[in-house]
């Protein structure tokens, strides 16, 4: 299931919707991000997150698809948050259940690092100085490729 | 359908910094993605970036697509900068 919404989200009520997935789940690997005080400029006072709405649901739904594939994925959630954020606030959620840690570890993180590839959002980071769109990193995108195919 | 328009769409940086959200434009034929990229670059201004020194990400009807892929009639395209999300 992905959701793409302004308001904040539960990550014990998460949890336990992932924990409900049948017998066969043996291990649930979830991450959350949060909007930090540093990122390409110091002092970050909060973030403003725009999307295309429609693309983005697609994208995800893919990469969930692509996870499901490759890895044991009983069931995977996606939370991702636009709009206004402030500090420490959370940005994302991937949650992933699978019969054993190896597939929801991966499956967990391959959504994460190819959502930050490929979903459409854009974030731009706000701080007293002004404001400033961020660049994708070279990092990230190196990231995404060494999932291949 | 009689309508030989098609939608175009910005995002993030582009969409503030040409001041424009959407556009419909007359659906040239034989165009591809790249070919509508070059005709908004030559309005000039802030349009020129288009073709600048900046990657420009391109999504037809919701799909990345590469600047050789045909734009016809009815279709959405989406000019965007690299994405930033998670």
């Amino acid at each position: 299931m992905i959701s793409i919404q302004t308001e904040d989200f539960d990550c014990a009520a998460e949890y336990a919707a992932l924990r409900d997935s049948g017998a066969g789940t043996g291990a649930i690997a979830t991450f959350t991000g949060l909007v930090r005080d540093s990122g390409d400029k110091q002092d970050v006072s909060g973030l403003f997150l725009e999307h295309y709405p429609g693309m983005t649901e697609q994208v995800i739904a893919g990469l969930i698809e692509e996870a499901s594939q490759r890895w044991d994925v009983r069931k995977a959630r996606v939370i991702h948050r636009i709009g206004r954020l402030q500090l420490q606030e959370q940005i994302v959620f991937v949650g992933v259940c699978s019969a054993h840690r190896g597939d929801a570890f991966a499956a967990c993180e391959f959504i994460m690092d190819a959502l930050k590839t490929s979903a459409p959002f854009w974030k731009k980071e706000l701080s007293e100085a002004g404001e400033h769109w961020v660049e994708q990193k070279a990092s990230d995108v190196a990231r995404g490729e060494a999932w291949g195919k | 359908m009689t309508d030989q328009t098609l939608t175009v769409r910005f995002f993030a940086r582009l969409r503030e910094e040409l001041g424009t959200e959407e556009l419909t434009l007359p659906a040239d034929k034989d165009q591809t993605a790249g070919d509508l990229l070059a005709a908004l670059a030559s309005r000039g201004g802030p349009w020129a970036q288009l073709q600048g020194n900046q990657p420009v990400m391109i999504a037809i009807n919701q799909a990345m697509a590469k600047p050789g892929a045909p734009v016809k009639a009815g279709d959405e395209v989406a000019f965007f900068p690299p994405v930033t999300g998670g």
